[in-house]
Formats: C-alpha cells, sequence, structure tokens
C-alpha cells in the first residue's frame, strides 16, 4: 500500500510539471508584448528594455520557467492587475469559500445520491425505485441556474427561511455561514447527487446478482449485511471513480452556483478575473484548478486501491 | 423420522413467457450422514429441488408447494428470520462457481469468520482462528497465511475448499454441494470428493450432490435419484442403480460415460428435453425413448418398487435397452 501511494504520487508530481509547462507556454503564447504593455505606448525602447529586463523576460525561455517555477513554489504568484493585491492573498481569500461550498454540495451528493441509489436497487421496480430514477432524471435535466434561482423564490423569498444571497465567513458566525450555505451546496449538489444516484444503481444491482451475494445470503446474513456490506463494498469502487471524474463539473458548477448566490468564492473571482484579462489571477486560477484536479485524482486512486485488494496487491493499478 | 423430507415439492417460476415448472413433485428423504445425488441433464430440476431447502431461490417470481422438513420442522413456511438461522447454520451450500462465489473485497479469513460470528456468536478473533483449523481441515497448506489472503491469490481449487471451510463452519445437518468439482480440474476435483467424505464421516453431515456426471456418483454416493424434465426418474442405491438401471434414461446416462464408450464415440440419448411451459399426461421421455410405445403416450408413468429401496417410473423397465 505504501509502495502503492509513493508510486501514485509519483504520477501526480509528472502531471503537474507538464501542467505548469503548459500554463507557462500559455501565457507567453498569448499576442502582445507584457513588457510594452507595462511602459505604455510612449515609452522610450530603453525604458521598455528596462522593464524586460527587470521581470526577466530579456532571458530565454527555460530560464524563465525556472523563475516562474521557483517564485511560484515560494508562494509569489505575482499581482492582480486590476488593483496590485498579491494573487496569493486573493487566493487564500477566495478558495476556502468554494472549498466549503463543494464540500458541502459533495456531502449532499453523496449522502442523497448513494442513499437512494443503494434504496432504488434494493427496491428494484417497487414505488422507491421510481421515486429515485425519478429524482435522478430531473436532477440530471434540470440547469444550476434555474435550481438556484428557484430555490431563492421558494425558500427566501416566498417562505422566507433562508438568505437569498450573501456570505458570511464561517470562522465569523458558523451558524449564518451555514444558513447561506445551505441553499447553494444543495443546488450544486442535486445534479451529482443524481449521478451518483444513477452509478451506484446500477453497480448496486450488478452486485446483487452477483454469486457471492447468493453466497452471503446462504450463510444466513442478514439483509442489511448482505447487502451494506457485501454488495455495497464491491459498488464503491465505481462510486469513488465517478466522484474523482465529476470533480470538473462540480468546479463548473460552483462558478455558476457562486454568480447566483453573489458568493466571494474561487468560481466568482474565474469569471471576474476573465472578464477584465486579469492574466496573473487566470495563472493561479488554472495553477490551483490543475492542482486540486491532480491531489483528488490522487485520492480517487489511493481510495480505489483501499477498495480493490487487486489493486492495492499488485502495488500497480490503472489511469 | 428421516433428517430431512422433502414431499410433493413443486417449484415454479413466474417468467416474462408464463409459468415454467421447474420441480414436478419431488419427493424424496435424506438420512443422518448420508450422501445423495441428485443427477441429470441441466435444466431437469435438480438443483431447484436442492436450493428451495434453505429457500435461496429468487424471492418474487418463485412458487413453492409441498413440503420440506428438517428434523420434522417446516422449512417452507419458516418466516425469513427463522429461516436466517438455519441457512449457514443447520443448512449451507457449496455453490457451483469457485470463481465468483467468494467475495473479492474481503479476505477468505473474513467471509469464513463471518458465518462462525453470525451462528456461534465467536468473538472476530475466535472466529479467525477457527477459519484457520477449517482451513487446514479442507486441505489447504499455509492455512495461517492463506486466511488473510483475498480470493483473487487462491486458485479454484483452493477457492471451492474455501466455500466448502465457509458450509461446514457451523457442522450443518445438511449440505449441499451444487456441481461442486464441476468447474476444477480432474486431478483436484478427487481432492475436493474426499473432503466431503472426510466430513460425512468426521461429523456425520448428509450431503445432497448435485451432478450431471455419474462418475462422480458411483464414486462418493450412497444413494441417487435420477431426474428428468423436473421429475424423478429413477432412485435406488448407488451399486443398485449402476448394477440393474431400470429407466431408459439411466440407462442412457450410463452409456454416455466417457468408460462406456464404444469404439471411442459416446453414446448420446437423441431428441431434447420438452418444454419446461406445458405438461402433458404422458412419460416426458417418450419422445427420446427407444422403448416407447402407445401406453407411454397415454399416461404419465408413475414412481414403481423394482427392486427393494428402487422405484423407476417407467411402464417398460429393464436393464436393456
Amino acid at each position: 500500500m505504501v509502495w502503492f501511494i509513493l508510486r501514485r504520487c509519483g504520477s501526480a508530481v509528472i502531471v503537474l510539471f507538464v501542467a505548469s509547462v503548459l500554463i507557462f507556454l500559455g501565457v507567453r503564447a498569448l499576442p502582445g508584448d507584457p513588457a510594452v504593455v507595462m511602459a505604455g505606448e510612449e515609452a522610450s525602447p530603453a525604458v521598455v528594455e528596462a522593464i524586460r529586463h527587470e521581470f526577466g523576460l530579456d532571458k530565454p525561455l527555460p530560464a524563465q520557467y525556472v523563475d516562474y517555477v521557483t517564485q511560484t513554489l515560494s508562494g509569489n504568484l505575482g499581482r492582480s492587475t486590476q488593483d496590485q493585491i498579491p494573487v496569493a492573498d486573493i487566493l487564500a481569500e477566495r478558495l476556502p469559500v468554494t472549498l466549503e461550498l463543494s464540500a458541502l454540495a459533495m456531502l449532499v451528493a453523496i449522502v442523497v445520491g448513494v442513499g437512494s441509489g443503494i434504496v432504488a436497487s434494493v427496491r428494484r421496480g417497487k414505488f422507491a425505485d421510481y421515486v429515485a430514477t425519478g429524482f435522478g432524471l430531473a436532477g440530471l435535466s434540470v440547469p444550476h441556474f434555474w435550481l438556484g434561482l428557484l430555490g431563492i423564490l421558494l425558500f427566501a423569498v416566498t417562505l422566507r427561511w433562508l438568505p437569498a444571497s450573501g456570505y458570511v465567513p464561517f470562522t465569523e458566525d458558523p451558524a449564518a455561514n451555514l444558513q447561506r450555505m445551505l441553499l447553494p451546496a444543495l443546488v450544486l449538489g442535486t445534479g451529482f447527487a443524481a449521478i451518483l444516484m444513477r452509478q451506484t444503481r446500477s453497480a448496486m444491482l450488478g452486485a446483487l446478482s452477483a454469486d457471492y451475494v447468493r453466497t452471503a445470503r446462504s450463510k444466513g446474513l442478514a439483509e442489511s449485511k448482505v447487502v451494506g456490506a457485501h454488495a455495497l463494498r464491491n459498488s464503491l469502487t465505481t462510486v469513488v471513480t465517478v466522484l474523482g471524474l465529476q470533480l470538473g463539473a462540480l468546479i463548473s458548477g460552483a462558478v455558476v452556483t457562486e454568480q447566483i448566490f453573489v458568493i466571494p468564492g474561487f468560481g466568482k473571482l474565474t469569471v471576474d478575473a476573465v472578464l477584465t484579462r486579469n492574466y496573473p489571477v487566470i495563472q493561479a486560477v488554472v495553477l490551483v484548478t490543475v492542482i486540486g484536479y491532480v491531489v483528488v485524482n490522487l485520492l480517487v486512486d489511493i481510495a480505489y486501491a483501499y477498495l480493490n485488494p487487486r489493486i492495492r496487491l499488485s502495488g500497480g493499478g490503472h489511469g | 423420522m428421516s433428517l430431512l423430507e422433502i414431499t410433493d415439492l413443486a417449484v415454479h417460476f413466474d417468467t416474462e413467457d408464463g409459468l415454467v415448472q421447474a420441480v414436478r413433485n419431488i419427493s424424496l428423504t435424506l438420512e443422518e450422514g448420508e450422501i445423495l445425488a441428485l443427477c441429470g441433464e441441466s435444466g431437469c430440476g435438480k438443483s431447484v429441488t436442492a436450493m428451495s431447502v434453505p429457500r435461496l431461490l429468487p424471492p418474487g417470481t418463485t412458487k413453492l408447494t409441498g413440503s420440506i422438513k428438517l428434523d420434522g420442522r417446516e422449512l417452507t413456511t419458516l418466516p425469513e428470520p427463522e429461516l436466517r438461522k438455519v441457512r449457514g447454520k443447520d443448512v449451507s451450500v457449496v455453490f457451483q462457481e469457485p470463481m465468483t462465489s467468494l467475495n473479492p473485497s474481503f479476505t477468505v479469513g473474513y467471509q469464513i469468520a463471518e458465518v462462525l460470528r453470525k451462528h456461534e456468536k465467536l468473538s472476530r478473533r475466535a472466529a479467525m482462528d477457527r477459519a484457520v483449523e477449517l482451513l487446514e481441515l479442507v486441505g489447504i497448506p499455509a492455512p495461517r497465511r492463506r486466511v488473510k489472503e483475498y480470493p483473487h491469490q487462491l486458485s479454484g481449487g483452493m477457492r471451492q475448499r474455501v466455500m466448502i471451510a465457509i458450509a461446514v463452519a457451523c457442522s450443518p445437518r445438511v449440505l449441499i454441494a451444487d456441481e461442486p468439482t464441476t468447474a476444477l480440474d480432474v486431478t483436484i476435483q478427487a481432492g475436493v470428493l474426499d473432503v466431503f467424505r472426510d466430513l460425512r464421516d468426521r461429523l456425520g453431515t448428509a450431503i445432497i450432490l448435485i451432478t450431471h456426471d455419474l462418475g462422480v456418483v458411483a464414486d462418493i454416493a450412497d444413494r441417487a435419484v435420477v431426474m428428468y424434465a423436473g421429475r424423478a426418474v429413477e432412485q435406488a442405491p448407488v451399486a443398485e442403480l449402476f448394477a440393474r438401471p431400470r429407466h431408459p434414461y439411466t440407462l442412457g446416462l450410463m452409456k454416455a460415460l466417457p468408460s462406456a464408450a464404444v469404439n471411442g464415440r459416446l453414446a448420446e440419448i437423441p431428441g431434447m428435453v420438452p418444454s419446461p411451459m406445458s405438461d402433458p399426461d404422458e412419460c416426458a421421455f417418450r419422445a427420446r425413448c427407444p422403448r416407447a410405445q402407445d401406453d407411454c403416450a397415454a399416461s404419465r408413468p408413475l414412481l414403481v418398487r423394482q427392486a427393494a429401496d428402487h422405484v423407476a417410473a417407467c411402464f417398460h423397465p429393464g436393464e436393456q435397452p
């Protein structure tokens, strides 16, 4: 298991390296000379040259890349072109908001999705199954923004149970924070719950008709043990894989959800940065997203190995 | 009173195409320490008959009538929670597919211990110690190491032995072995049969052995029931059955044994098994039978005594084709 994790970490580092090169080259490939932009239209060639030298832009590309990586690793992500605030500070403020929203949405998705998937598979063809698959279809079809607006209309405007929008940091007022995060998390989590429900249901249906489930029944085990231990354990690998794959959609979902509920998170930061062509912020946002992806995939792989002894014991694996 | 008494058992499956009659009014008994073979070709109802005892057939679509008594206790009407105390404890099963019958996500030790913790209320540790003993009992070398391994690390023969270890963990009264050797190499088959024999001798376990292999029947069984199209067509002690088969179907099965091949060619039984959907009042084997006459189409032959403890359902019984 330790060897397996080390190997996975190794490949994660390689992915990060390739991603950083791509980000670096992507920014350099953008049209326009940054030194000219910074110096202004009227500046003399000597001034442009001085700026170019100051920012290391006269060095060959590999040397520039080394500078970029060293600075990034030391936490220097540059300054926002809008307000000259260090990008690292902006991220430190915005990232936790989105992480909280995503975590809550995932929690909703796992509890509702996996739970209803299990119920649907056990009660196949019965009323509960139709309710769950109906929810699955609706959850997949309804767009986030529409569901969000409906939620605001119902819970904030009509019933007045929850505030319509806004954000309070968790450290300031946990209750108010959760109260404001509840609706966005439900909205963002619904789609994932639907996907997880469908995956759990089909994986469980396969597992429930497997020979080893019949063996479990022949031992005289209670149905809860047969379903909850024997069938579910073998279905979880599929569920975990889907969970990892869906993370990209979670980030784009967070962008939309944060817009609707006016939450100052990572998603909103991304949209604002793109709209104002704030390159240092965009660069950092992409890098953080990539890191997020790599870390989650690493966790998924480890969870996968934990759940599946065939992967754990061969020390290898897939993907 | 016999250990297990099955009386007039009929099993129907409700399928989209209609009612499939898998077992039609079977009656049989099993004594303590007896090895009873249920034989016949695929689809004759032998597995369904045996799986009816612990009621391991798909619950929604199965209709079961008749009576199954274990030690005088009726199992067909036993509530599910009560039945769970019987499954794995009094009646246990070794399934046909050793490759898929064990859960790939749990160690073999856990899977053996599970049944002990459920029925014998053993602690986790005591159950694991017992699992090691059981692996040793079924002839798995280095059981202390094997108990911590997963099914994919074991060969087919070893997995089947693990299945047997699970099945015998709580010293069952009745062990149902569904084609336990079919998926295994010939060299391993004999070893698995030895394990069964050993269990019977040591624990007095009665075994229902489901097989289409008459070689296995001759090797290990005390008594055999030959089934055809959901009914028992012949029943006799094994020595008697092989010496004096009375039903033409039994005779056909024996001729199909590789050891009985003439000029290197196996004899086959011509024709097809009749549909399990309809059940006309005639001998089901009539269309394939070399002895068939007009009376075979007129009514269904019942089991008739041929010799002491030997019955056959045929209007024209005999040892010659």
